[in-house]
């Protein structure tokens, strides 16, 4: 979306009717070795919202290789709200690869004709949204904060952030369909499953010949057997801001994180003081971050911190000062001395754990 | 790399830009070298510019020169901790064009003046800091060496525009270090406010603008002053003293603008503003005394790296300007004149500075740094018992005029002797005579 | 070897507030900058020149003022530059960005063949991430999006090897060029040009090309016109809701409140104490 584009009145208008032909709701299941990511369910949860709005069928869409548990991930998609899944099974979609997933996605869309087709986020749903919407010619909107139907016109109505967080914009796309549009994992909410719901499974070949493709996997490297901080994909991290003084005190925040097996982020200043290595610094010009717990002690939370971890689930803030910013977006504050807060927070979190494990 | 100018600028101020101007639009192979971003891309702060320096620059500026408010009105307040007594002058007089003094935005307004200085044909290349001068083995400057690789660049003149720290000019034994005493900080911040709000506060319409001096007890004692001055949608206000002072006072100037922003007298002016933008900078207040050599062979010094700055008048981009433009047509003639850039013949920038305003304006108040330095009384006694005296004479409270007068007397002279207080007198007609 | 980096210019959006009192966009004095994605892009173009050799080319798509930003790749070590402005091309989303520079690069591609072209991972303004995969799509070009290492360029055998960041791991990817490669942030640090570079960059003719020069036809797929996304309305966050469930306490209680806490915590997100037990576990 370009920030410069003149903000129209909200037009009325006909739809052209090869377009009104187009009917549903999809969401593209993502998974990678086996797994779905979760923000595919957390998009079914919001699409079955904009499903019902329209009236309409609620899709998952599932590319796999024959091998990769298509057949499972659709039964997980009806249990978290879809009416039914398009899988789409071949060899050639044994790993994720732009081609080959454009080439069935972009074909599904045109046979099935859905109107809306919600993907997420991430590094493939945003490899994958943008190369499916310039091939059939549609919009995309990205990053989106909140998806509604406008009952006027029925379109979708998506709202994402810009200026760097400051503002928000709606978007829509009129004349076009599908309306596509991309959100981040974790901001729209993890739907209930619910067990023993069913759907049609409706199952659509993909003829594309492996000799075909150009682009080859030569092998996958996943994380953990690296060493360097993982900032982005950490589940939990702790943080440190200005507000810990002094260089000494910022093992407080290792402390903690080593108890949590956390990965320990930073704001800016702390990484200029040559605090914490570059790798740690998060926000604006540092890491985005989406861990399931942010922990922030000492940090002020101006914008630039905010937009890298304002996408965790849940946020707890220590700081001294009651009116700092950071309170206006973590879940949980806590108006006290650092100082003294981690090391109670490190204790309370070794107990928990070891009680957890003894439970376990 | 070999590649020379006949003239490298080093500093994107008010003095290099009119230098770098100057020199560029009569023909000569000019570079201007920028430590910062962009000329001026560090400073949002909004200041007074005076006219006739610029205009002497490029004749026609106020058809395209981002400038935000003429100035209509001029208030001077001393002040105590609750109270101030001003003059305020304002004339319609000043409503009539061309204009005397506008304010302006210094980011926008140097990037329009760089961006002229480019129109003229000078190379302007920024993020880049000269770190030495070349020297020939005469000790001639030709040219410089910047923080790059293949950095060195050669010209048969430098002229060092570099603001009032010039770490060149004190590398290169041509200033002594800085004297806390000759440098004032200055901090200063920008408050945003709607138009009309700004226009109603202050009695103004649109573009006419108003300037607010303070002293007095605001300081500290401290040797300073405060200041408020209107943009369109925005308000500078800031405060500078000594730096001397600052080192043996306890206060920070950050704590010092606080005060001054929550004085009574300044808070309303202010309210509902959002602050934008801080910024701390150096003033070189020596004046007279503390310029320097300003010339030499290869060399020339002009702006705040020569001193150039009349505190007591707060002028310091016209003499920058001035001393920028003066130097630049001093090289040009030199060069038609097929003179080398040697020391004596660069001795002609001197006498034209004596001759100009520049001098003049500097040695006439050469001492009243010292005095007033001297004599922390003109700071803090004195708006003291001004403000004192205004509201009891001001106060209707029964009793009669005279009697009041006679304990403003004794106030005074409570507080001073009686030739202390002649003396203070003496001194301060001395200092603007 | 002949790289074509596709930059941005945008406003350095930390500085970029809302007027508190008439919720506009206060744009005045915040400075535009090459969008900081889009250099580690250029910076991985320029090594590949180095150890290659050939030449960078850099574009960008935007009004007149672009060309500072143009300019400051040149001092960089980019060997040309093209500004592709036009009137028409004002409102374009990402659909029509990537349709106006897809032409552009074609055009480039006719006098000086076309190895690789790079894009940064995304715009601090747009934000999208949609005009690299878009410029491939549309220039039938294979797509490596967030790549964080090029292990390998094999000029000869018309072959790339890439790592890309994936969700949970790395890709490790071969493909044959040319090829678009949108590059991951913080995988290189931009060098700092040298002075020659900086002269040339400031003295350097620009080359401006129009809709028709960049080889544009049909104005129905560019600017407003070509852009299927409309912004319907721009709008200050509000507040979230719900704020932070505060817990204040005087020192002596730090231990209880953690405690109390981690046991509220653990109520309220069962995502982060299925994370817990997951690590107790
Ligand atoms: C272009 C640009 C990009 C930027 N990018 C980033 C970025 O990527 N990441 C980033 O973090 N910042 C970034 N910033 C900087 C950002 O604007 C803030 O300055 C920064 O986030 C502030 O860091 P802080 O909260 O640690 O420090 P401060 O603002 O100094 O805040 C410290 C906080 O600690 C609190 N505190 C003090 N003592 C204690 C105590 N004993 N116990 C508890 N709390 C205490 C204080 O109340 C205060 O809220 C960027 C800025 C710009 C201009
Ligand atoms: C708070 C404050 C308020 C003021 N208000 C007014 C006012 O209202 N009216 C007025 O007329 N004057 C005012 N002045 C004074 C006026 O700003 C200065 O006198 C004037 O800007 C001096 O210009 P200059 O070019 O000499 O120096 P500067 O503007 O300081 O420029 C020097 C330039 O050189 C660059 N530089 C330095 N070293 C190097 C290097 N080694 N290599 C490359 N570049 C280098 C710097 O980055 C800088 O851009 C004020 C000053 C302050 C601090
Ligand atoms: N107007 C433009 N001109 C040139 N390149 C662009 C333009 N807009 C986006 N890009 C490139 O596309 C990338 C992704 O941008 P975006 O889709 O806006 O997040 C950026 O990092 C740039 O490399």
């Amino acid at each position: 979306m370009s920030n410069d584009a003149p903000v129209k009145k909200k037009r009325k208008f006909e739809l052209d009717p090869r377009l009104a032909a187009y009917k549903g709701v999809w969401v593209f299941i993502e998974h990678e070795r086996g797994q779905v990511h979760p923000v595919s369910w957390e998009l079914l949860g919001e699409g079955r919202k904009l499903a019902d709005m329209l009236g309409v069928e609620l899709a998952g869409v599932v590319l796999a290789a024959p091998g990769d548990d298509g057949q499972r991930f659709c039964h997980d998609a009806f249990a978290y709200g879809a009416d039914l899944c398009y899988l789409m099974e071949s060899p050639t979609l044994q790993d994720y690869r732009n081609d080959p997933f454009t080439r069935g996605m972009t074909e599904l869309v045109n046979t099935y004709q859905p109107e809306v087709l919600l993907l997420g986020a991430t590094t493939q749903g945003r490899d994958l949204a943008g190369s499916v919407a310039t091939t059939l010619l549609t919009g995309l909107t990205a990053d989106c904060t909140s998806l509604t139907i406008d009952m006027d016109n029925r379109s979708l109505a998506a709202t994402r952030p810009t200026f760097g967080g400051s503002l928000l914009c709606t978007i829509v796309t009129l004349n076009y369909r599908p309306q596509m549009a991309t959100v981040r994992p974790r901001v729209m909410a993890m739907p209930e499953r619910q067990k023993g719901r069913g759907g049609r499974i409706i199952e659509h070949p993909l003829a594309m010949a492996e000799e075909s493709i150009i682009t080859k996997v030569l092998d996958y490297i996943p994380d953990d057997s690296r060493d360097k901080p993982q900032l982005p994909f950490a589940d939990i991290i702790v943080s440190g801001g200005k507000g810990l003084a002094k260089q000494e005190n910022f093992q407080l925040v290792w402390e903690l994180a080593r108890v949590l097996s956390a990965e320990v982020g930073a704001s800016r200043p702390v990484v200029q003081a040559g605090w914490a290595e570059l790798d740690r610094q998060v926000g604006q010009s540092g890491r985005t971050v989406r861990p399931k717990l942010y922990i922030a002690a000492g940090i002020s939370g101006a914008i630039q911190h905010r937009v890298g971890m304002e996408g965790a689930d849940c946020v707890i803030a220590i700081n001294n000062d009651p009116n700092a910013p950071i309170f206006d977006f973590a879940h949980y504050g806590i108006v006290g001395d650092a100082l003294q807060i981690l090391p109670a927070l490190t204790e309370a979190f070794r107990q928990k754990l070891a009680t957890t494990r003894r439970a376990g | 790399m070999s590649e020379k100018f006949d003239v490298i600028v080093v500093g994107a101020g008010a003095s290099g830009n009119a230098a770098a101007y100057t020199l560029a639009k009569s023909g000569l192979k000019v570079l201007q070298l920028e430590r910062g971003e962009t000329s001026g891309a560090k400073n949002v702060q909004g200041a007074i510019l005076y006219a006739d320096a610029l205009e002497r620059i490029i004749p026609d500026f106020r058809e395209e020169a981002p400038l935000e408010r003429h100035i209509i009105e001029q208030r001077m307040w001393v002040m105590d901790e609750r109270s101030y007594v001003g003059s305020h002058f304002r004339s319609d007089d000043f409503n009539k064009p061309p204009y005397n003094r506008y304010t302006i935005i210094r980011a926008k307004f140097d990037k329009w003046f760089s961006d002229k200085v480019k129109e003229a044909g000078a190379l302007v290349i920024c993020e880049t800091t000269v770190k030495t001068l070349l020297r020939d083995d005469a000790g001639k400057v030709i040219g410089v060496e910047v923080d790059r690789i293949d950095g060195k660049i050669y010209a048969d003149l430098v002229i060092l525009a570099d603001g009032v720290n010039s770490t060149l000019a004190r590398k290169a034994g041509f200033r002594p270090e800085l004297d806390p005493k000759h440098v004032a900080l200055a901090v200063k911040e920008i408050h945003f406010l709607p138009k009309d709000v700004i226009e109603s506060r202050f009695n103004i319409q649109d573009e006419e603008g108003v300037v607010i001096e303070m002293m007095g007890k605001i300081t500290h004692g401290m040797m300073g002053t405060g200041f408020l001055y209107t943009n369109s949608d925005s308000i500078s206000v800031g405060v500078g003293c000594l730096l001397s002072d600052f080192m043996t006072q306890k206060i920070t100037p950050y704590q010092l603008l606080e005060q001054l922003k929550a004085h009574p007298s300044v808070a309303p002016m202010l309210e509902g503003g959002e602050m934008k933008e801080y910024a701390a900078h150096l003033i070189p207040e020596g004046g007279y005394h503390a310029i320097p050599q300003i010339y030499g062979d290869g060399w020339m010094i002009v702006g705040d790296s020569g001193m150039f700055v009349n505190a007591v008048h707060r002028e310091g981009s016209n003499l920058a300007m001035t001393t920028g433009r003066i130097a630049a047509e001093t090289a040009i003639e030199l060069g038609r004149a097929g003179k080398a850039m040697s020391a004596a013949n660069l001795a002609l920038y001197r006498k034209r500075l004596d001759d100009s305003f520049v001098i003049k304006d500097l040695k006439k108040y050469k001492d009243l740094p010292e005095l007033l330095d001297n004599n922390k009384q003109f700071l803090t006694t004195y708006p003291e018992l001004l403000n004192r005296s205004a509201y009891a004479m001001l106060k209707v409270d029964g009793e009669d005029k005279r009697s009041k007068q006679k304990d403003i007397y004794r106030g005074f002279r409570a507080e001073r002797s009686l030739f202390g207080l002649l003396g203070d007198a003496y001194k301060l007609w001395r200092a603007f005579r | 070897m002949h790289s074509v980096v596709c930059i941005k210019q945008v406003p350095d959006s930390a500085q970029i507030r809302v007027h508190p009192v008439t919720n506009t966009i206060m744009r005045q004095g915040v400075p535009a900058i090459i969008n900081p994605y889009d250099l580690f892009a250029l910076e991985e173009a320029l090594r590949l020149k180095d150890k290659h050799g050939g030449r960078v080319t850099v574009i960008t798509m935007g009004p007149p003022q672009a060309e500072a930003a143009l300019r400051k790749a040149l001092s960089y070590g980019a060997d040309e530059i093209i500004l592709v402005t036009d009137k028409a091309f004002a409102g374009a989303d990402t659909l029509a960005t990537s349709f106006a520079l897809a032409s552009a690069i074609r055009k480039i591609h006719e006098s000086h063949p076309v190895t690789l072209v790079f894009t940064g991972k995304q715009t601090i303004d747009g934000d999208t991430a949609q005009v690299g995969p878009g410029i491939a799509k549309r220039m039938e070009l294979q797509l490596l999006t967030y790549v964080s290492r090029i292990n390998e360029l094999d000029e000869t055998s018309g072959t790339i090897t890439v790592e890309r960041r994936a969700e949970g791991g790395v890709q490790l990817l071969k493909t044959a060029l040319p090829c678009l490669v949108t590059m991951l942030e913080g995988t290189n640090e931009m060098r700092r040009g040298s002075l020659p570079d900086q002269l040339r960059a400031a003295r350097h003719e620009l080359t401006r090309w129009d809709r028709v020069a960049a080889g544009i036809e049909d104005v129905t797929k560019i600017g407003l016109k070509g852009s299927p996304t409309v912004v319907n309305k721009v709008f200050t966050p509000s507040p979230r809701a719900e704020k932070a469930e505060m817990v204040t306490v005087d020192s002596g209680r730090a231990a209880d409140l953690a405690v109390e806490l981690i046991a509220r915590l653990g109520q309220r997100f069962p995502v982060v104490e299925a994370e817990l037990a997951r690590r107790a576990g």
